[in-house]
């Protein structure tokens, strides 16, 4: 399989309701075989720009090719593209087998190739057996399962998933997030999905697409997202991060000198573009988990400081703790799985520790936005 | 449930549901009682059994005329106003428009103008209009005022299936037209025979538009009221209302049997 680099490309597409842009100017190419991930809180336009790629919107402006050809305004029967429904939308009239060869109808097969086609769907999805299940009759996880059998037996070019894992309970979203990816895997179709669940982006998707209120603030793999966000509003909402403002005072080797005000002089990563002009303002921000706790000032190349602990919460596998700096207007916030550490209470509340963090764990954040 | 313990209970609600459930039924079975009894006196003692009325019935064809005249009336009216219903009340479920609650006030209107009211004005309309009264402008009548029922009971249909799956349709391959045969005729098909069954009845004992607006052939409610002078063909009237009890019972019996045997609309669990 050649894998197009643009295989899905999105042009500059917007897409306003009365006054709100959902969708303000976005473009994004993704790759044959790819598990692409749509990621931003409520409201921010992912869904829109779904439904645009599945033929359910047409955009204001801008254009949609899929496998190059034009889909800009091409409706949804007319695209090599199939989706999984938010709440599935399985016909409640039709029985599960139905229900899959229900898309097969318009392609000229014969009755036994459709048979053998929804019997080849049902296997992929591990539903043998229940066929004949009335639709109602199956349960919320089997009900998802009909959907991705009924899209995949198609053989769409793409797969487009609304919230796919939303309506599952807890356990059942967990375990279909490793199925979900392995079963990508095995079809090799390109597959959009729409998510406000950071961990289910980061878990499932080759890469993933930021965004805000109707613009696409970063794409990258997860772990790129996660360890180098380019922006604050990014780092805040792909897990949780620790905001320091400070200034900057030149590089030393691969490290950046700041001044952290009550934090005082720290080293940080260099950003990937360069170093920012000394007397710029930055916003240095330090994941959770990056942060070690210590009894005891620790080695040169560190970074170091007094902090007071106000607050600890106990998760089973992992503890939160918040110490303060005096001087900085919030309490930082440190992640420490619970494995042979001994373990702070809140009746430790007071206790001054050392807080130390490599300085590649600073990462260098412009200050807007 | 005891009904011994229920019928000493203190509260009587057994007991008016039970005098309650007389005063509804029991007129209506003295319909049948007396289309079996051999007088044209509607009075007690019953003087014997016949099935005279019955056959002087099914002899009487100005009855029969004025039956089939009825029959088709509500046929077509059945068919027109539950097609307009089913149209509007997608508009109604599916689409935001300026003015879609007005509208829907609109709606009830022809409910609740006075029946009389509005044969007037639908007569003084004909007449202006030079249309001449026939069993089309009773039709067009009660198409008028069938047409909100018919819209009330497939806005209710609607309102209960999921937009997604016609786009679910949609992006499976089908077209406008055959995802309507394929998804939302079947999951509407219980509201359509709800709507044609109701608005068939509204039809059937219509009267007073049926009055105002009828030309020279008559329907059966005005059949009906037109023996009602003359007492010797009393039991032959009773005799026709008992069988129309009987055919009301099969049909709405075998409705319900449909309505039941549909799917009913699945609530999405997101």
């Amino acid at each position: 399989m050649s894998n197009k680099p643009d295989f899905v490309s999105i042009g500059d597409v917007s897409k306003h309701f009365g006054s709100v842009r959902a969708v303000d100017g976005v473009s994004l190419d993704i790759a044959q075989g790819e598990f692409f991930a749509l990621l931003g809180p409520s409201g921010c336009g992912k869904t829109t720009l779904l439904r645009i790629l599945g033929g359910f919107e047409a955009p204001n402006s801008g254009n949609v090719h899929i496998d190059g050809a034009d889909m800009t305004l091409q409706p949804p029967n007319r695209r090599p593209v199939n989706m999984v429904f938010q709440n599935y939308a399985i016909f409640p009239h039709l029985n599960v087998r139905e229900n899959i060869g229900y898309g097969l109808r318009k392609e000229g097969l014969s009755k036994q190739q459709i048979a053998e086609r929804v019997d080849e769907a049902l296997a992929t999805v591990k539903l043998e057996g229940l066929g004949g299940r009335g639709a109602t009759e199956v349960s919320g996880g089997q009900r998802q399962r009909v959907a991705l059998a009924r899209a995949l037996v198609k053989h769409p070019k793409v797969l487009l998933l609304d919230e796919p894992l939303s309506a599952l309970d807890k356990n059942l979203r967990e375990q279909m997030r490793v199925e979900l990816r392995a079963l990508q895997q095995q079809v090799g179709i390109t597959f959009i999905f729409v998510t406000h669940d950071q961990e289910e982006a980061l878990s499932m998707a080759d890469r993933i697409a930021v965004m805000f209120d109707g613009k696409v603030r970063q794409v990258d793999t997860p772990e790129h997202l996660y360890e180098t966000p380019r922006s604050k509003d990014v780092a805040a909402f792909i897990g949780s991060m620790n905001f320091i403002d400070a200034t900057v005072e030149g590089a030393d080797g691969d490290a950046l000198i700041v001044d952290a005000g009550p934090v005082g002089r720290i080293r940080a990563g260099l950003p990937a573009d360069g170093a920012p002009a000394a007397g710029t303002t930055v916003i240095v921000g330090i994941r959770p988990e990056k942060l070690i706790l210590a009894d005891s000032p620790p080695g040169e190349g560190a970074n170091s400081i007094r902090a007071r602990l106000t607050a600890a919460s106990y998760l089973g596998e992992r503890s939160h703790y918040f110490l303060q700096v005096d001087g900085l207007a919030e309490p930082l916030s440190i992640a420490r799985q619970n494995t042979q550490a001994q373990l702070l209470h809140e009746a430790d509340a007071g206790s001054e520790l050392w807080l130390t963090w490599s300085p590649a764990s600073g990462i260098v954040l412009p200050a807007a936005g | 449930m005891n009904l011994l313990a229920n019928l000493r209970r203190p509260d009587g609600l057994l007991g008016y549901s039970i005098l309650y459930l007389i005063f509804l039924y029991v007129p209506v079975l003295f319909l049948p009682l007396f289309s079996f009894n051999d007088s044209i006196y509607i009075t007690f003692p019953l003087s014997g059994f016949t099935t005279q009325w019955y056959e002087k019935m099914i002899e009487s064809e100005v009855l029969l005329n004025a039956l089939g005249n009825s029959v088709k009336v509500a046929a077509c009216v059945s068919v027109i106003s539950t097609i307009l219903g089913t149209l509007a009340a997608r508009a109604f479920t599916r689409y935001r428009f300026a003015g879609r609650k007005p509208m829907l006030g609109l709606l009830v209107l022809p409910l609740v103008v006075p029946g009389i009211i509005l044969g007037i004005a639908l007569l003084i309309m004909m007449n202006w209009a030079g249309i001449e009264l026939s069993l089309v402008t009773i039709g067009a009548a009660h198409v008028l005022i069938a047409t909100p029922f018919a819209t009330f009971v497939m806005i209710s249909r609607l309102e209960g299936f999921d937009a997604n799956l016609e786009e679910a349709s949609r992006d499976l391959g089908e077209s406008g037209w055959t995802t309507f045969w394929r998804v939302t005729f079947p999951l509407a098909y219980p509201g359509i025979v709800a709507s044609l069954l109701l608005t068939f009845t509204e039809s059937f004992d219509e009267f007073i538009l049926a009055f105002f607006l009828a030309g020279n052939e008559a329907t059966l409610p005005l059949y009906i009221w037109s023996q009602l002078r003359f007492p010797k063909t009393l039991p032959v009237v009773l005799a026709l209302g008992a069988c129309i009890l009987l055919a009301s019972f099969i049909v709405i019996t075998f409705a319900e049997w449909v309505r039941r045997r549909g799917v009913k609309p699945v609530e999405s669990d997101s």
